[in-house]
């Protein structure tokens, strides 16, 4: 019998989400294929044997054996300033997974959907996204997303393209563009009243975002009066890496 | 308890190395107060110098697990049971 094997990843493509956000596609021989929410370890090793590892959600749906993941640079972090600035393409880390089973959604779902994200959160909820759109699925989605102001956005040419059944409106807690109605400010019931589903539509939801973003959104949806056995939470701890 | 826990999420990769089967969506129950939910739900603290699951309900310690260089240990102290869900043929 054999562990999760650590495999081998090469850095295939890159590109910047915004100026502290790094999208990386791996190249990863014999990688298994993954749901859209589930994340991989990487881990990282020096020369001198010293080896650290982190979590990361994947942002896109199964593609052969490539692997997208989007890192934001924590500052000071031990592992993500080398992905987001360091690692070149053809340049190899290890990678394990995919792991979690609890925050996916398949495209066989036939519950409306909402998606909720907190910064750096949108990321395995943009795998959702993307897997409904490759796989055709008419299951309508909602996605609500709140960042400190619209330059901290990932994936903003995407999401602003059509997608017929995604519905994304944004929030912004610090700085709002030119003519935006809505003040800046944190998460508020309204805000998930106007942009996400009603309770009586009995919508899957997922959360994901900082431990204290998910807390209030997670209250603000129960509070709204959706189904607890149907909101689906993910914490990214206060400090990563 | 403070708010700077991570959730049962964050055991996906630890406890997959144990078991051959993804156990976020396992169901347990809790020994304190007798919740039950997925332990994707629970409230983790780590990683260093391991994670420990705490329950949502009262924070009582559920599971705990910690990797040394040969060896993981892995303490259920919390769970009554746990209902790990076989049916699913796909990756996790």
């Amino acid at each position: 019998m054999r562990r999760l094997p650590w495999r081998v990843a090469r850095l295939a493509e890159s590109r910047w989400e915004n100026d502290s956000a790094r999208t990386l596609v791996l190249e990863v021989p014999g990688w298994p294929g993954h749901l859209a929410g589930q994340h991989v370890d990487v881990r990282l090793t020096a020369e001198d044997g010293y080896s650290t590892q982190r979590s990361y959600s994947i942002a896109a749906p199964a593609d052969g054996e490539r692997v997208e993941l989007t890192v934001e640079r924590v500052p000071d972090g031990e592992v993500s300033p080398y992905l987001a600035d360091v690692l070149e393409i053809g340049d190899e880390v290890e990678i394990r997974g995919p792991v979690g089973g609890w925050f996916v959604w398949r495209p066989d779902g036939a519950a409306p959907v909402l998606l909720v994200a907190g910064g750096s959160g949108i990321v395995p909820l943009m795998a959702m996204v993307r897997q409904r759109r490759r796989a055709g699925s008419r299951t309508p989605f909602r996605l609500l997303y709140s960042t400190r102001d619209p330059g901290r956005r990932y994936y903003a040419e995407e999401l602003r393209r059509p997608d017929p059944g995604l519905d994304v409106t944004y929030v912004y807690t610090r700085a709002v563009p030119e003519g935006w109605s809505r003040p800046p400010g944190r998460l508020m019931l309204d805000d998930l009243a106007a942009g996400g589903w009603p309770a009586e539509f009995a919508p899957d939801s997922y959360v994901c975002g900082p431990t204290g973003f998910v807390e209030r959104a997670a209250d603000l949806l129960l509070s709204l009066g959706h189904d607890p056995g149907r909101v689906r939470t993910e914490r990214f701890g206060p400090t990563g890496g | 308890m403070t708010d700077d826990h991570l959730d049962g999420n964050a055991l996906a990769g630890p406890l997959r190395e144990i078991f051959a089967v993804d156990m976020t969506a396992a169901v347990g129950r809790c020994a304190g107060c007798g919740l039950t939910g997925p332990l994707a739900t629970l409230h983790v603290y780590g990683p260093g110098p391991g994670f420990t699951a705490r329950c949502p309900g009262c924070e009582e310690v559920v599971l705990r697990v910690v990797r040394g260089p040969d060896a993981a240990w892995l303490d259920l102290r919390g769970a009554v049971s746990l209902r790990i869900p076989l049916t699913d043929a796909e990756p996790s």
